[in-house]
């Protein structure tokens, strides 16, 4: 089921970047659960590469907000024994392309760990993450490696657009006994939305409907949210009613919502920044071609990254990566398909 | 080294020989074709398991390896649930999902035996961790072998460790082979002691044969963890008197002549010989206790070869916590 937007009243309508919906999410259950912990690189006094952890350390301390060495592997694996043993961490690998580094710990260990152990162990770890390309960082700072999480039994993948979901989903990761993949998008830390001062959580597993429309359905993954919605109002001029649809996590992930929407429009175009070879849009193709073939009017359509590395020249990395124009223009052309 | 008590003895021979016949006994199974997988079993090096754990405190916390029944057993899981683990049954330990290289157990701090070689580093690291922030005074023990020193979690985890002073005890136990490569081989620095030095925190090597010398430098070691002075490493020098695992008769990369000198130094019968030359212990009262572990593992293998094996209708259960 998805959830849409909160009303919120205008006057009471408080307006907070990704960054700081991140960082009261922790600060919340910092201060309700002591046994959480936060560790990674430059996330103790400078307040985080991106100011995702700002004031915490000052906050709680150099105990509970630890700067670690460039170790990314033994952060998880620390996450993992830390876990194991009553703590609830948070593992902030800061670059999502770091995260490689750490992988075997995220995969092999904490993901299984439950499991094997006939549910005697739980592993409540959050590891967090930014993804995506901002501002030419290259190909060693820019990828959006989430696709191989969502693969993974036993994880859980968040995948916030706005800073209403940041909070509410980090708050959810911060109380969920699993391990948790938390993954923002570098671009998104500076960009401000709505946020209640009062508590929510958003549960996963449930999809947010971000535009209804009527003659195509837009499944969009984190910055390509925006993009969409920016997309949707474009084709809106050319008559063409999209409807965009975050699915906010990946792990749990909510199929139904967008398998009603593809019902009522009968198309489906995915768009992701990351490749399509094995992605999420590649799932996502595949559950609504499994479950709602003859609902559809015209072949899904995808629109992500092009196959190449990162490149570091903006014209060729904004080629890369889809833009506005990239998505109106291909959207049009499976909306007015008539084959 | 002080003089042990008679308790003391009794008590380190009889976790010594239960890993022995536990092992034996896996063994024989294993050769029937009743057990599934591969075995890695710890015949040769139960001084090191037995020596360590017996100065750990129930609430304190351990990480082993792929060879990790002894570690299981020295900390406390019973006999009868590690074998049914190793027939993957469902009163195993892990209720039959993890199997040999994959012993858990909570109510005794058992993080796991491992079937990936250097991430229990991590993970006791991580555990000590918690604890310290937690204001706690447990401590936690990695075991690894050798072949985890030339990986980079060994380094990671040590240098984390160092630098936040946690509570942890990385016992190594070198037994001069990861797998089939030998030690001199995959290192330049064969002593893995001094590799301590790298980040500024004790190293000792240990008769990793010697059960007492392997207790005395763990009471330190533990003792000193628990003070809140940091980390130890202790490389304790052992051999494995068979292959890398089951099926493998390890004899195309080892000399006869050193299989047959190390078992010559047989931790259980050095600590019985001693005991008995210094009239400690009596050959009745070591007689006494080989009888009850007989009838121990006798029984936990009877209870293991009789344990069902988890029904289907439970595959996907456990894959989340609720």
């Amino acid at each position: 089921m998805s959830q849409a937007e909160p009303e919120i009243s205008q006057d009471a309508q408080r307006v907070i970047t990704y960054a700081e919906a991140g960082v009261e999410a922790l600060q919340e259950e910092m201060r309700r659960d002591p046994s959480i912990f936060y560790i990674g690189q430059g996330i103790g006094p400078r307040g985080g590469n991106f100011q995702q952890s700002r004031g915490l350390w000052a906050e709680f301390g150099g105990d509970r907000v630890r700067d670690t060495p460039i170790a990314e592997r033994a952060q998880a694996g620390l996450g993992v024994g830390a876990a194991l043993a009553g703590s609830h961490p948070v593992v902030d690998i800061v670059f999502l392309d770091f995260v490689l580094e750490a992988i075997c710990e995220i995969i092999q260990q904490a993901s299984t760990i439950h499991y094997i152990s006939d549910g005697k162990f739980k592993v409540p770890l959050v590891i967090r993450a930014a993804g995506g390309g901002v501002r030419s960082t290259g190909p060693h700072h820019s990828h959006t490696f989430y696709s191989f999480f969502m693969h993974i039994p036993g994880l859980k993948v968040a995948l916030p657009s706005t800073p209403y979901d940041v909070k509410g989903l980090m708050k959810t990761a911060l109380r969920d006994q699993n391990p948790v993949v938390f993954i923002d998008h570098k671009g998104l830390y500076g960009v401000k939305g709505p946020v209640p001062k009062e508590e929510y959580l958003i549960p996963f597993g449930k999809a947010a409907i971000k535009r209804t429309g009527e003659h195509v359905t837009i499944v969009a993954l984190s910055q390509m949210v925006h993009r969409a919605l920016q997309a949707a109002t474009l084709l809106e001029k050319q008559g063409i009613s999209a409807e965009v649809i975050d699915p906010r996590t990946l792990a749990p992930f909510d199929s139904e919502t967008i398998l009603t929407s593809v019902a009522k429009t009968g198309r489906l175009v995915i768009v992701d920044e990351a490749y399509a070879a094995c992605g999420v849009s590649a799932e996502i193709a595949a559950i609504v071609a499994t479950q709602a073939l003859y609902d559809l009017d015209s072949p899904i359509h995808r629109i992500c990254a092009l196959p190449a590395p990162h490149a570091f020249s903006p014209s060729l990395d904004n080629y890369l990566i889809p833009s506005v124009d990239r998505i109106v223009s291909e959207v049009a052309r499976v909306a007015k398909d008539r084959s | 080294m002080v003089k042990p008590s008679k308790e003391l003895v009794l008590s380190l021979y009889r976790g010594m020989v239960e890993i022995r016949e536990f092992e034996m006994k896996a063994r024989e199974i294993f050769r029937s074709g009743k057990m599934p997988g591969f075995i890695h079993v710890y015949i040769g090096e139960e001084a090191i398991a037995t020596g360590i754990c017996a100065q750990l405190r129930k609430d304190d916390y351990v990480a082993s390896t792929h060879r990790g029944h002894g570690h299981a057993i020295a900390k406390g899981i019973s006999a009868r649930s590690s074998m049914a683990e190793l027939m993957g049954a469902i009163d195993g330990c892990s209720g039959g999902r993890g199997g040999t290289m994959h012993l858990y157990e909570p109510e005794v701090g058992f993080l796991g035996s491992n079937g990936v070689v250097p991430p229990g580093i991590l993970i006791a690291t991580g555990a000590a961790l918690s604890a310290k922030v937690r204001k706690s005074d447990q401590v936690a023990v990695a075991f690894f072998g050798d072949g985890a020193v030339n990986n980079g979690a060994f380094h990671e985890g040590l240098n984390f460790a160092a630098t936040w002073n946690l509570p942890v005890i990385y016992v190594c136990e070198n037994n001069l082979y990861a797998t089939e490569m030998p030690f001199e081989q995959a290192t330049k620095n064969t002593d893995v002691a001094s590799r301590a030095a790298a980040y500024k925190i004790p190293g000792y090597q240990v008769d990793g044969n010697n059960v007492l010398e392997v207790y005395e430098r763990a009471g330190e070691a533990v003792a000193r963890a628990r003070r809140g002075e940091g980390p130890t490493l202790l490389e304790c020098r052992t051999y494995r008197w068979f292959g890398h695992h089951e099926g493998d008769a390890g004899t195309s990369y080892r000399a006869k002549e050193e299989i047959a000198k190390w078992r010559e130094l047989d931790p259980v019968r050095r600590l019985r010989d001693k005991a008995l030359a210094d009239s400690l212990v009596t050959a009745e009262e070591f007689a006494q206790v080989d009888r009850d572990v007989e009838k121990v593992i006798n029984d936990a293998a009877e209870y293991a070869l009789k344990s069902p094996q988890p029904d289907v209708s439970t595959a996907l259960d456990h894959v989340f916590s609720n």
